[in-house]
């Protein structure tokens, strides 16, 4: 039996606007599509899932319409369904490992997720945890999955948890990076913040952590016992060709920020945003796919330029299939060498060669080579870099003992995310470098655990 | 929020403002920068810090009208507040770094241009509230605009000061004043060196020929300031540097200005567009055909 399709925008409307691009089950899409849900013994697809939710119980509540128990068996492993439900690679997750898909359709997992979430913030579902504050002060530095889900998890373990941001909105990546399209701001990303404010989680704006107030000064001057760091993935990278910093090339990060965080495709808003009539974009991440897909929703013309072939295209396949749908033009096995310009210093063409793909290296993925004299120009004013991120080590630096790595991430335990500092733990993007929200909620987890584990028995 | 605790108007485009920011100043330094934003649907702009006040917790910003933001947060009075204000932010200024002792043994030059003036203040304060003497140069078009001169006047040794129509100090730039200083003999180990693009390219420019060692304070167009959008970026010799984590000042040797220049005229057109908007308030409603506002 295939799986219950669910809705979406058609591709030709989509690609002229930001709304959510996926549509979500009606009630009786949803029960249909857990009905075919076996309930296994042994659940394949909870081992997939980093913070183990109990899958097939909450499936189980959906047949039946208990959608409010459903609600209750997500939110014991998960913070936040209604961003997992639909950014997280459920092909290689839970969905990856369902019996199911062996034969045909993996159940829909993340779409059925998404539905419980969806209906418990419709219908004002709250899961009632009753808390016993115990007065002892833990501070989060950064308001991405990974510090939203540690400060939660604290909260709920009656701690109280301050949570300070650098920017002047929370959820980081949520908020900054994944479009509106892929993931409604006001109505999902808001409410998921909105929920660990009501666990009496503080939070304060504009303080950027190792600048403001270093680490050791929250420790001994404002009290805090013990410190989550989730700060995220840092720099962007460039490629080091010519004409990198020539007027129109940017950073994903800078594009996808202007939009999405400051607005500035909107003309109420005073933050600007240049879009091009021709852009490529380079890279083959969901950080491209997301790229290319707000240009080309703010009326360019949009090439994907990546420098392997599509069945090495690290992006989640949906929103490969979603970028092709909506028009998004793809080179592939690509690679650009050196941006071009006119007088003014304004993009005019890309220059590229062909590549062809060798044998695989250690990690498997085999490594692409320029064929010789394939150089062509094409023609772009705008050019977007999607290439991936190194730390920055802002808080590193200002914070004596605290260990990273040669790619300078903070190097933690895996099990407790402590650091070399025991009174200093870290997780997401900021240990692992850019990964993916599900693993930065885990890590979150995990941390908040190793926290409260380190103040019992530090206490005695 | 935070509270405008004072505001003057230093010359018609150019105003001071004192800023409530306990946590900025607690830890901020010279040659660091804040990021404000007026209110929700504003931009984030990066102003560097002309003078603080740690026991008043206090921030002094100095800012210049040149676009629709920097003109309406000129609206606002003492009393009112600004949404966001984010910082201390960059490195702090080199010099802060050195001994005292090593300083002292040290001949300090700054020179400042325009609204570039205000935060050469906090270097040369600082310098002489640890007994470092320094020279500054300041430069403006004419007398009426020139801001800072007497705070300056009170932390450094001597004050030299040229306008470009003569109606006060020397008739001509700042790069003319650092050449007679030379030819009259003095010498310097370090420049420092703030202001519009085009003074410092030409102070650099002239440096290099003294072998004068010329450290510039760059303000690239900015939006996160945290590192992770890499607007920022500037070629310090063959490296890409962001200038709101390695900066804002790096040798001034090692600066493609002419890079530097054109990127900040990035989004000239869309500034424009605003300015035009803000200045005609509601009965800006299109017809030019640019803006999109007769749609
Ligand atoms: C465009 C884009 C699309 C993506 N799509 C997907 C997807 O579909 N599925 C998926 O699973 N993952 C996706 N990812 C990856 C995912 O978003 C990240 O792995 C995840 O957000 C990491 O969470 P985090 O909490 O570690 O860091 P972040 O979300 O980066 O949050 C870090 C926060 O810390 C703040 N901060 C940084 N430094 C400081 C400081 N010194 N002091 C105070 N605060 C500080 C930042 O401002 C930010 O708010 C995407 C990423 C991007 C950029
Ligand atoms: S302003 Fe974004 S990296 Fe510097």
């Amino acid at each position: 039996m295939e799986k219950v399709k669910v809705p979406e925008q058609s591709p030709e409307e989509r690609a002229k606007n930001f709304k959510e691009v996926c549509l979500g089950y009606s009630e009786e899409d949803a029960k249909k599509e857990a009905c075919r849900c076996l309930n296994c013994k042994v659940p394949n697809c909870r081992k997939g899932c980093p913070v183990s939710i109990n899958i097939p119980g909450f499936i189980a509540e959906i047949k039946e319409g208990n959608y409010e128990k459903a609600y209750q068996i997500i939110s014991e492993d998960s913070n936040l369904p209604a961003v997992c439900g639909r950014v997280c690679p459920q092909e290689t997750q839970c969905e990856g490992k369902c019996i199911k898909g062996m034969m045909g359709d993996a159940i829909s997992i993340g779409k059925l997720e998404r539905f419980v979430a969806d209906y418990a913030r419709e219908h004002n579902l709250n899961v009632d945890t009753e808390i016993k504050k115990n007065g002892i002060k833990i501070a989060v530095v950064g308001s991405g999955p990974a510090g939203l889900t540690c400060a939660g998890d604290l909260a709920k373990m009656g701690y109280d948890v301050t949570i300070f941001e650098a920017l002047h909105k929370a959820g980081g990546v949520l908020t900054y990076g994944i479009p509106e399209f892929r993931l409604p701001k006001d109505t999902v990303v808001n409410n998921e913040v909105e929920k660990i404010k009501k666990l009496g989680v503080k939070f304060e704006y504009n303080v950027i952590v190792g600048k403001t107030i270093t680490i050791d000064q929250l420790i001994k001057d404002e009290g805090f016992r013990a410190i989550f760091i989730g700060s995220g993935a840092g720099n962007p990278k460039f490629m080091g060709i010519p004409g990198e910093n020539l007027n129109n090339v940017f950073s994903a990060n800078e594009f996808l920020t202007r939009v999405n965080l400051m607005k500035a495709s909107s003309d109420e808003y005073d933050t600007p945003v240049s879009i091009g009539k021709k852009v490529a974009v380079v890279g083959g991440g969901n950080v491209a796919m997301d790229a290319a897909r707000t240009s080309l929703r703010l009326g360019a013309e949009t090439t994907i330029i990546y420098r392997r072939s599509l069945e090495e295209l690290p992006a989640r396949k949906e929103e490969v299939h979603h970028a092709e749908e909506e028009g998004v033009k793809f080179e592939l096995l690509t690679n650009p060498i050196k941006i071009n310009s006119d007088e003014n210093g304004n993009v005019t063409s890309i220059t590229c060669v062909k590549m062809e793909l060798g044998e695989p290296d250690e990690s498997g993925r085999r490594s692409p080579i320029e064929v010789k004299g394939s150089e062509f120009d094409l023609d772009v004013d705008m050019v977007i870099m999607s290439l991936g991120t190194s730390q920055i080590d802002v808080i590193a630096k200002n914070t004596p003992g605290l260990e990273t790595n040669k790619w300078k991430c903070i190097i933690v335990d895996d099990v407790t995310g402590q650091t070399s500092r025991k009174e200093i733990f870290a997780g997401g993007d900021v240990t692992s470098g850019a990964s993916t929200v599900i693993l930065a909620m885990e890590a979150g987890k995990k941390a908040a655990k190793g926290i409260d584990e380190y103040i019992k028995t530090s206490n005695n | 929020m935070y509270k405008i605790l004072k505001k003057r108007f230093l010359n018609e485009n150019t105003y001071e403002m004192v800023i409530d920011a306990p946590r900025v100043s607690k830890n901020c330094m010279p040659g660091q920068f804040i990021i404000l934003k007026l209110d929700d649907k504003g931009e984030r702009i990066p102003l560097t810090i002309a003078d603080f006040d740690r026991e008043k917790g206090t921030i002094t910003i100095v800012v210049q009208k040149v676009g629709a933001s920097t003109t309406k947060l000129s609206y606002l009075n003492e009393g009112d507040y600004v949404e966001d204000f984010a910082g201390p932010i960059g490195l702090a200024s080199e010099l802060t770094n050195e001994s005292i002792e090593d300083l002292k043994k040290k001949k300090i030059l700054f020179v400042g241009g325009g609204v570039g003036i205000a935060p050469i203040y906090p270097q040369a304060k600082w310098l002489h509230e640890n007994g470092v003497d320094c020279d500054v140069i300041v430069g403006a078009r004419s007398k009426d605009i020139l801001i800072y001169e007497d705070e300056i006047r009170k932390v450094c040794k001597n004050l030299y000061i040229a306008t470009d129509d003569g109606s006060y100090g020397k008739k001509g730039l700042v790069t003319d004043v650092i050449q007679d200083l030379y030819n009259e003999g003095k010498k310097y180990d370090v420049c420092i060196s703030i202001g519009p693009l085009v003074m410092m390219k030409f102070v650099c420019r002239l440096t290099k020929t003294l072998n004068l060692k010329t450290i510039v304070s760059m303000n690239p167009i900015m939006v996160d300031g945290t590192g992770m959008c890499g607007c920022c970026r500037v070629n310090v010799g063959d490296e890409v540097k962001f200038a709101c984590v390695d900066g804002p000042e790096f040798d001034g040797h090692l600066i493609d200005f002419d890079n530097v220049i054109a990127r900040s005229k990035i989004y000239q057109t869309e500034e424009g567009r605003a300015m035009l908007k803000l200045q005609e308030g509601d009965t800006h409603h299109g017809g030019c055909g640019n803006c999109g506002g007769d749609k």
